[in-house]
């Protein structure tokens, strides 16, 4: 006993384990999450997807992680090792270390740095780097291509997204998430995507460009995670498996949770940015710490879900097509939000 | 030596050309790629070297003969006419009912033998509920290729209804051997038209659901028009049938333009690409084309299902089948893919001394290298999906 409470006193032991946190967060979660899209997706396309492991299937994720776990890590005699092997782990690295800054409560927030949404934006770069170096370390022309594809793709489109964080900035007055979130609290009306808590008239004329920022910064949050209807990277009819085609086995597994724990981190930012973070929709009804944690995640599988309703309905973007969406649509559309939010601030 | 692509007015990006600053032009280096025969979107064991220039197609040389059964060898060692049916059925496996049927009535136009109108009628009906099995897996596995893929398990969905109608009358749901020289191996099971028309009223609305979820479906629409445009000249030259000439605006179906048997009897239309999102002749026309022909085939079949008169489904054919010495026959069909034809030569035998199978799907391949260039990779994915190619038929 008092050997746990000597280690708990100490400052190292206790960050190890309070960052060992997310990480349990991140398994669990991903493993809920690929459940929910094999379903949802099945009763999609009318059909009832795996039933036999367990009730309705429910431990078919945990099979497939052990199956991945078991199977033989081959690298391609061709490969450069050194990038193939490190690559799946930089991804993982930028997507878990966003984590940190991720507001789960009023109480718990991993780092609580004033540059928090900043730090976002930047953390999402870095699976960038894992991407292209396993696309190039693959020695393979598909891999190639998905790498290639995959960093154009997710650099053009974090222009979009730190645009639209910018706008919600300059509304808040705070790049700390905590602060954006303790900002939009006190029920539904005061989330920034009805233009927070402001008085009626200024809300009023802030709505409709919040709501355009609001969507735009989901669309660009679902090309950051290159899934359908931007999955370009890994188009499979297209490039095979784009950048994880010579991948198998763990280091498989560990671009595919990087991939699904990216998905949670986009739809937070999005949740904590403009639709009030942890704070209940109905004031100080159902508020508070433990409740914090639920809204939160709840909010973000919202946005998961309809991630992966619009994945099992539309078909796929061309290459140019992306692009001409992000730079010529999207990002022009920003800029006069960020016009026009400046000049109703100012007034 | 490969020529610099000469690039449609519609894309939006050129090809790799770099100007230095001594103001010479440079082209980036191009890549060769394989794409197959593993490849997830090339509908078989396709096998495609592709030249590219960063992501667009400099030239692209498709390689077939992964699958080549020797079929038109074993129709000559076989030794009755009759056992040529079921080599014809694994030809275009996805459009069996109207392989062995082209093949039966070459036979009995070489043997000069008329058949009963019942068979005439029964066997339209086949052919209609296959082509529409087989556009719904062009449509569906289109899907996939575009990157959409819930409209392909709705598709199967709906073929599987026509392939239990097709279990019902003959036992098999994929390879048939049900239209014979002369007939039919059996007639209909008792409650066949019934369901049939259970499953006309039950399709109408899914081809309208399937046109909502992808035909007219923004992005997909983005995806097609203006892309693989084949044009009208291109597509006569290179002898390109069915639905693909027909979306190049060909108003061709050898069903009104050749009857062979009742089609000219029944109320139906060729339906022709009319450019309607693009150009004439591109990806969204073709696959418009195998939607709407479906709506048709619907109603050729209840029409057929209407009018079949009572009778007999065996013509009075001999034992052993031997054609007059040295006869000769090319009979052409509609098949789902477009004109299927086989020609028979006859030495007085029992097996046929030479025939030579036209394959559509073979000869609508061959105009691929020229309607990609000048497209990207995706592009090229989504051309040759629209060509709907089965290899079991191109290799043979």
């Amino acid at each position: 006993m008092e050997f746990i409470q000597t280690l708990l006193a100490n400052q190292l032991v206790v960050s190890i384990l309070l960052s060992a946190l997310p990480l349990v967060f991140i398994i669990l979660m991903v493993l809920v999450v690929l459940y929910t899209e094999m379903k949802v997706a099945a009763h999609i396309q009318d059909r009832v997807a795996y039933m036999r492991t367990g009730w309705h299937g429910v431990l078919q994720p945990i099979a497939d992680m052990l199956k991945l776990l078991q199977k033989e890590d081959i690298i391609p005699t061709k490969a450069d090792k050194l990038l193939f092997r490190a690559a799946p782990f930089i991804a993982f690295t930028g997507t878990y270390v966003a984590y940190a800054v991720l507001p789960f409560s009023s109480i718990y927030i991993g780092s609580n740095i004033n540059l928090g949404a900043f730090f976002l934006v930047a953390a999402g770069s870095l699976v960038v780097i894992g991407i292209l170096m396993a696309g190039w370390a693959s020695n393979n022309k598909w891999s190639l291509f998905g790498g290639v594809r995959s960093a154009a793709q997710m650099i053009s489109y974090e222009i979009p997204t730190a645009l639209a964080v910018i706008i919600a900035v300059m509304i808040t007055g705070s790049l700390n998430l905590q602060e954006v979130t303790k900002f939009q609290d006190g029920g539904i009306g005061n989330w920034l995507v009805f233009g927070g808590p402001l008085p009626w008239m200024q809300k009023l004329m802030l709505m409709p460009f919040t709501v355009i920022t609001f969507f735009i910064l989901f669309v660009a949050s679902i090309a950051e995670v290159n899934r359908t209807p931007f999955d370009l990277p890994e188009a499979e009819s297209e490039l095979v498996q784009g950048f994880n085609t010579e991948y198998s086995g763990m280091r498989f597994a560990m671009f595919y949770l990087s991939e699904y724990a990216n998905l949670f981190t986009v739809s937070a930012v999005v949740v904590s940015l403009f639709l009030g973070g942890w704070s209940s929709p109905f004031g100080a009804f159902m508020s508070g710490p433990v409740w914090g944690v639920f809204w939160f995640t709840s909010k973000a599988f919202l946005f998961i879900l309809i991630q992966i309703w619009i994945r099992w309905t539309l078909p796929r973007l061309r290459v140019d097509q992306l692009m001409y969406v992000s730079w010529k649509v999207l990002t022009p559309w920003l800029f006069v939000c960020i016009f026009a939010v400046g000049l109703i601030l100012v007034i | 030596m490969i020529q610099p692509p000469t690039l449609p007015t519609n894309y939006t990006v050129k090809p790799g050309q770099i100007k230095t600053s001594t103001g010479k032009t440079i082209r980036t280096e191009e890549m060769i790629i394989n794409m197959g025969p593993q490849h997830p979107s090339t509908h078989g064991v396709l096998r495609l070297e592709i030249v590219v220039d960063g992501e667009i197609i400099v030239d692209c040389i498709p390689h077939i003969g992964y699958l080549h059964r020797c079929f038109e060898k074993h129709c000559e060692q076989m030794t009755n006419y009759q056992q040529v049916i079921p080599y014809a059925d694994r030809m275009d496996y996805c459009s069996a009912m109207t392989n062995e049927w082209a093949f039966a009535l070459a036979a009995e136009r070489l043997l000069k033998i008329e058949v009963p109108e019942r068979v005439e009628y029964i066997r339209v009906i086949m052919a209609e509920l296959q082509r529409i099995a087989s556009h719904l897996i062009a449509v569906g596995t289109y899907g996939i290729d575009s990157g959409a893929f819930t409209p392909f398990l709705y598709t199967f969905i709906d073929r599987e209804k026509i392939l239990d109608l097709f279990e019902m009358t003959c036992g098999a749901r994929l390879l048939y051997n049900y239209i014979w020289i002369g007939g039919l191996s059996h007639d209909l099971p008792p409650k066949f038209i019934e369901q049939t028309k259970e499953f006309v009223a039950y399709f109408r609305p899914r081809v309208k659901m399937l046109n909502d979820l992808l035909s007219y479906n923004e992005i997909f629409v983005k995806r097609t028009a203006n892309v693989g445009v084949l044009p009208r000249e291109v597509a006569i030259n290179y002898a390109v049938s069915g639905p693909q000439l027909r979306g190049s605006g060909v108003n061709w179906d050898l069903r009104r333009d050749d009857p062979f048997v009742i089609d000219h009897k029944l109320d139906w239309q060729p339906q022709v690409g009319k450019g309607e999102v693009g150009t004439v002749g591109d990806c969204w026309d073709r696959h418009i084309v195998r939607m709407r022909e479906m709506e048709q085939s619907l109603n050729m079949i209840e029409q057929a299902l209407a009018g079949l008169p009572e009778g007999n489904v065996k013509a009075a054919i001999p034992k052993r089948i031997r054609p007059e010495k040295d006869a000769e026959i090319y009979v052409r069909t509609e098949a789902s893919r477009g004109e299927l034809g086989y020609y028979i030569i006859s030495d007085g035998t029992a097996s046929p001394f030479r025939v030579k199978a036209r394959g559509p799907a073979f000869v609508n391949l061959s105009v691929l290298p020229e309607i990609v260039r000048g497209g990207l990779i995706a592009d090229l994915v989504l051309t040759a999906g629209s060509i709907d190619i089965v290899l079991g038929e191109v290799d043979r």
